[in-house]
């Protein structure tokens, strides 16, 4: 069982050589990488490249064909890993547990994984929607909020569990401008506060270059180039250069 | 076929290792045995009666006609106890409920529920196969327990009001009474017990190998149903082999 009040301590992230090949498909073909303590690493990429398998095998919710995937000195997806470090994910699809309201499952981590009593409980889940703008929320069922709203109630019960690391699968997708930064500060507050390393996939290029440390191109399975943001927007190669540049090339019927 | 088998037995066995957990789980546990009693309690009742009912309809004419009337109050009794209440229930459970646990915990897996619990620490064997199997092994033999004597008012009541049976309800109870001991109860006990542990770890396990979409979801509980009643029959025969083995 974990415990909410232990010393935290920044943990780094290291892909070795990692393939993974999902129904005959290579999806991961030699990736590697490494994310510092307490940064922000952002993985972009095109959709249906493998970012969000990459993110599952640094969960531990999917194992390497070959290679490895370190948690700071543990395999990732191994039980010392999840004893000694405190990882969250907010998956694309947020993956809220339906048949619990917003707040059992924004609290959900903290009744089944922790001794705290219900009011404690129900005052931090009060506190960590508050954080995501949905205060008051406590008694719905996920399925009468928005996308939007179940994204950001999915950032909130990760939240809760005060993670080392942090996984997110395209955070702000789904969400208004707005409340993409609400979001976008959140990350960072998360930085400063916690020191938690983040681990963020997005196509969303506002957030990749203001937020990230780091900036990881990835395609075809592979990391393409890792820098920081700046480096990203002048590296020459051209496949870095037309995502992060892609604009509509259609004009404006007149 | 035998992946499958090594996956339920695999998963059976962390079940069992979670045992200790059930009175932190003990919220979830009554949540499901509320459950399975609501929505089971008033089709045990009508199968009970009219399974009772339509066996002495079938034999009892052919009993009296050779003059074994005084029979039939045990033999329904004792075929209630041993292989209707237990076998009828389980399968009725296998459908109602065991269909029910393949979809819900299929659907939490299809849509990433399952890999959200793993991420938050959250054992899925604890907080989702440990409470239903719980609950269905606590359930089953106790609504065993109350179609038991439903089945036998059902018997009872064909036996005395049906003419060509005639046997009231007295010398009905009585031929059941010299009859039917209460090993004979236990042992309908014991087998309903067996039977729900087979439907809970094959519907549990449907659930969690469910991959794809919808469609996957309802190939599951299919499956789910007509697993748990296939073993349900084969542990059916086996069981009462030990059993009949024991009481010699």
């Amino acid at each position: 069982m974990n415990d909410n009040s232990r010393q935290l301590e920044n943990v780094s992230v290291e892909a070795r050589n990692v393939y993974k090949s999902l129904g005959g498909l290579e999806v991961l073909r030699g990736v590697n990488f490494k994310v510092n303590p307490g940064e922000i690493f952002v993985i972009m990429g095109p959709s249906g490249s493998g970012k969000s398998v990459l993110l599952k095998h640094i969960i531990g919710l999917l194992t390497p064909d070959s290679g490895e995937i370190l948690i700071q000195d543990e395999l990732a997806g191994s039980r010392a890993a999840r004893e000694k470090y405190r990882m969250a994910m907010v998956f694309q699809s947020a993956a809220l547990l339906t048949s619990l309201s917003v707040g059992e499952n924004v609290g959900l981590y903290l009744a089944e994984c922790t001794d705290k009593k219900p009011d404690e409980i129900a005052a931090i889940v009060s506190q960590k929607l508050e954080a995501v703008g949905l205060k008051g929320l406590e008694n719905r069922i996920p399925g009468e909020l928005s996308g939007g709203m179940q994204k950001r109630v999915a950032i909130a019960r990760a939240l809760v569990m005060e993670p080392q690391l942090f996984l997110f699968d395209e955070p702000t997708a789904e969400l208004d401008p707005p409340m993409a930064v609400t979001i976008d500060e959140e990350i960072l507050k998360l930085k400063t506060r916690t020191h938690a390393t983040s681990i963020i996939v997005t196509h969303d290029r506002t957030l990749a270059f203001s937020l990230a440390d780091h900036v990881a191109m990835f395609a075809d399975g592979q990391i393409l180039f890792v820098g920081t943001p700046d480096e990203v927007k002048r590296h020459p190669d051209p496949r870095l250069q037309d995502f992060i540049n892609a604009k509509p090339s259609i004009s404006k019927p007149a | 076929m035998f992946q499958n088998i090594g996956e339920i037995l695999v998963l059976f066995w962390r079940t069992l290792q979670a045992l200790p957990l059930c009175w932190r789980n003990r919220k979830k546990i009554a949540y499901q045995l509320f459950e399975i009693g609501n929505v089971s309690l008033l089709m045990v009742c009508i199968l009970s009666l009219f399974i009772a009912g339509v066996t002495a309809l079938q034999t009892g004419p052919v009993l009296v006609e050779r003059g074994l009337g005084s029979v039939l109050g045990g033999m329904i009794g004792l075929s209630m106890c041993k292989e209707f209440a237990p076998v009828m229930m389980a399968i009725l459970i296998a459908g109602r409920v065991g269909s029910a646990m393949a979809a819900e915990i299929g659907s939490m897996q299809v849509y990433q529920e399952v890999d959200a619990l793993v991420t938050m620490n959250i054992n899925p064997i604890v907080y989702l196969v440990l409470p239903r199997m719980v609950a269905i092994a606590l359930a089953l033999p106790a609504l065993v327990l109350f179609s038991i004597p439903v089945g036998w008012f059902g018997g009872a009541l064909v036996s005395t009001f049906n003419r060509q049976i005639d046997i009231d309800f007295a010398a009905f109870f009585s031929s059941l009474r010299s009859t039917v001991e209460p090993g004979d109860i236990f042992n309908g006990l014991f087998k309903s017990f067996m039977f729900a542990l087979a439907i809970g770890i094959v519907s549990c396990h449907q659930g969690l190998s469910t991959r794809g979409g919808p469609r996957a979801i309802g190939r599951s509980v299919t499956k789910a149903v007509v697993n748990s009643i296939v073993l349900i029959l084969i542990l059916d025969y086996f069981l009462t082999r030990v059993l009949l083995y024991i009481q010699r």
